[in-house]
């Protein structure tokens, strides 16, 4: 089968994030930047059914400006044959990024795309479902395993009271989890390989896509700090501690 | 050859996280068994590790040596022990048959070392000669189609893991200087090679280094590199770029020396305040950063002139001389910054200390690195 796999640019998970003085927004200059962790699960998840001999073809696709190249890159050395990168400078938002997933979708006609749950820099958590939504193809969504049964898909889902499995119709939209597998260390010639392979490079324009109307941030503040702790010499002084803070 | 920074940047990107997430949690473990577990040496060779300066043609990566150190510097702020496992195969131990060797030769042995399957050592040292490498006395005499060779080499690194050695012997008794000597690949499982007991080393737990003997060992005429009275031509050609590699290696524990020291000095709190407050402190971690990114501008600067194809002898050594004494000055601070704490086992930088110290010792030491460029000096003076 054809899979597609979407792969966003994000803040690296190990960066230290810094809140711009004026609250606008975090600041990104100069800030290492990766491949969506929960994407690369995705990837992962490809190239595993590549390897199998279910998939005979992988295709990443990217939304982002002309840097996220490099997780394109990524992704052809994981393993991905060829790549999409629909270029814009703007910040592209969830709906808008499913419009243009939908449609890259209806050219490609994969038999699933694949994607990571949730992008770990504003973690909206609502590409996947929309794009579904778009396709009207069933959605599986929180993926911990999937399992390909010819025209059939059974995925067990991580949901807040456990783990649910349910069986979609292919094609369909699966978004990945964290626990669904561990993503391979990139081998070095693989690195090297993927500069040979091609990268489809088009504007949101030319795929005629309107962009969704804008959410518009109105403040970005970090978390508060942590206060520090106090120890306590028995459970009697924690229980007056807390009952002095009127959590019990 | 990757002549291409964004690719560049994936494969240090690749790097650093493997270093990060692989070897960096393995460091005690390594340091305790005296071994790098199998599944760590697996996984490095999956990742490419072994071939990186091998060209494409032989299932290497045929990185310019620019490009090489680059990952050296990130590969080193791992334990060293790391960097030399694969130090050989990327290194002296691959580049006379690179080099020297003929298609056959290169067939034979190249491919199977970017892929970390065969392990090449690199057998110069002597018990009786070691910064004077032109007066040793290994013999290979040539009976037909076989050379006889008798004799030991002395603390040759991965010898009891090598399949292969660049073995330097003198085929020519009547000449006692570098004209006598040759270079030769040569097979580590013939008969007549035994190994001493790996050495008990100060540091670098991990890595071995042994004794090899040669006991009437014939080795095929076809083993020979290049010809014959090349061998320490051939040798001094294999150090100029070895040295940078310890030049890289230096400046790669010295960035990692000077992180541990900065979270250090930031999370130890005295006299009610972190010590990193303290101008005394923060000078060792100053000084130890202006020498860090000296040793490591130099050293780059070199490596792109040599991909270039300029002659780089003396600079090779100037960067081998200061990276490796600099790399000392700032284990030597590290430990200073981490008081009590920088002498006991549970912090790396104590093993650091004790690792670095071979750099100022190998592949030239410290006195013979001055005088190659004192000499080359005064050769090329023009007034
Ligand atoms: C862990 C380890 C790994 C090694 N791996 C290898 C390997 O893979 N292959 C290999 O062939 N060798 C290897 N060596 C050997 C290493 O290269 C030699 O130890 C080194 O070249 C020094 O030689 P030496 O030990 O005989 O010291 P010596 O030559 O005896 O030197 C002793 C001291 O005298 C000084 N000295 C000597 N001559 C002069 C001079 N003319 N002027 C001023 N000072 C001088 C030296 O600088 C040094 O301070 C390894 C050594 C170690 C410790």
């Amino acid at each position: 089968m054809k899979v597609m796999v979407s792969v966003k640019r994000v803040v690296d998970y190990n960066v230290r994030i810094q809140v711009k003085g004026d609250g606008s927004g975090v600041n990104l200059d100069g800030v290492k930047m990766s491949m969506n962790p929960f994407d690369e699960i995705a990837m992962e998840q490809a190239v595993q059914m590549k390897d199998a001999g279910t998939a005979e073809e992988v295709i990443a696709v990217t939304i982002g400006p002309a840097k996220a190249e490099e997780q394109l890159r990524s992704a052809l050395a994981f393993g991905a044959d060829r790549a999409i990168h629909v270029k814009t400078d703007e910040e592209i938002q969830p709906l808008t990024a499913a419009r243009i997933l939908a449609k890259l979708f209806e050219k490609e006609q994969p038999k699933v795309l694949l994607t990571g749950k949730q992008a770990i820099d504003d973690d909206a958590n609502q590409t996947g479902q929309m794009t579904a939504a778009l396709l009207d193809l069933p959605q599986a969504t929180f993926a911990s395993a999937i399992e390909f049964d010819g025209d059939k898909a059974k995925v067990t889902r991580e949901v807040d009271s456990g783990l649910e499995t349910i069986e979609v119709d292919l094609p369909a939209v699966i978004t990945t989890d964290l626990r669904l597998n561990e993503p391979r260390y990139l081998k070095l010639p693989d690195i090297m390989k993927a500069k040979k392979k091609p990268i489809d490079a088009m504007s949101v324009e030319d795929l005629g896509i309107e962009e969704a109307v804008k959410l518009n941030v109105t403040k970005t503040a970090p978390p508060p700090e942590r206060e520090p702790g106090v120890m306590v010499e028995d459970v009697n002084e924690l229980v007056s501690k807390m009952k002095d803070k009127g959590l019990v | 050859m990757i002549r291409d920074q964004n690719t560049l940047n994936g494969i240090l990107e690749a790097v650093s996280r493997f270093v990060r997430e692989r070897l960096v949690p393995a460091e005690a473990e390594v340091a305790e068994q005296d071994a790098i577990p199998d599944d760590i040496v697996a996984d490095m060779r999956s990742l490419g590790l072994f071939g990186l300066s091998i060209p494409e043609e032989y299932g290497g990566m045929g990185l310019t040596l620019e490009e090489e150190l680059e990952v050296i510097i990130r590969l080193a702020h791992a334990s060293p022990v790391f960097r030399s496992l694969v130090g050989t195969n990327n290194g002296i131990g691959s580049k006379a048959i690179l080099y020297s060797g003929n298609e056959d030769q290169k067939q034979r042995y190249l491919p199977p070392m970017a892929r970390g399957e065969l392990i090449g050592s690199f057998a110069l040292t002597e018990p009786e000669a070691g910064s004077d490498a032109a007066s040793l006395k290994t013999r290979a005499i040539r009976h037909g189609d076989v050379y006889v060779v008798n004799g030991g080499k002395r603390y040759i690194s991965n010898a009891p893991q090598a399949g292969v050695f660049t073995l330097m012997a003198r085929t020519d008794p009547d000449e006692p200087g570098a004209a006598g000597v040759s270079c030769f690949a040569v097979d580590a499982d013939l008969d007549g090679i035994t190994l001493g007991k790996p050495d008990r080393k100060m540091g670098m737990a991990g890595s071995h280094t042994c004794d090899v003997i040669f006991q009437d060992c014939r080795v095929p005429a076809g083993a020979l590199l290049g010809s014959e009275g090349e061998g320490i031509r051939i040798a001094m050609q294999v150090l100029d770029r070895g040295r940078l590699m310890v030049a890289a290696a230096s400046v790669g524990a010295a960035e990692r020396l000077l992180r541990d020291s900065l979270r250090y000095a930031e999370e130890r709190r005295q006299f009610g305040k972190p010590i990193a407050e303290q101008q005394l402190v923060q000078a060792m971690l100053a000084d130890a950063r202006a020498e860090s990114y000296a040793a490591r501008s130099m050293t780059l600067d070199a490596a792109r002139r040599y991909d270039e194809g300029l002659p780089v002898t003396t600079d090779a050594a100037c960067c081998k001389l200061f990276a490796s004494e600099m790399v000392g000055r700032v284990a030597d601070r590290a430990v200073q910054i981490h008081g009590g704490a920088g002498y006991m086992r549970d912090y790396r930088v104590e093993q650091f200390y004790r690792d670095v110290r071979l750099f100022r010792l190998f592949e030239g030491t410290s006195q013979i690195q001055q005088l190659v460029i004192a000499r080359n000096l005064r050769k090329e003076a023009a007034w």
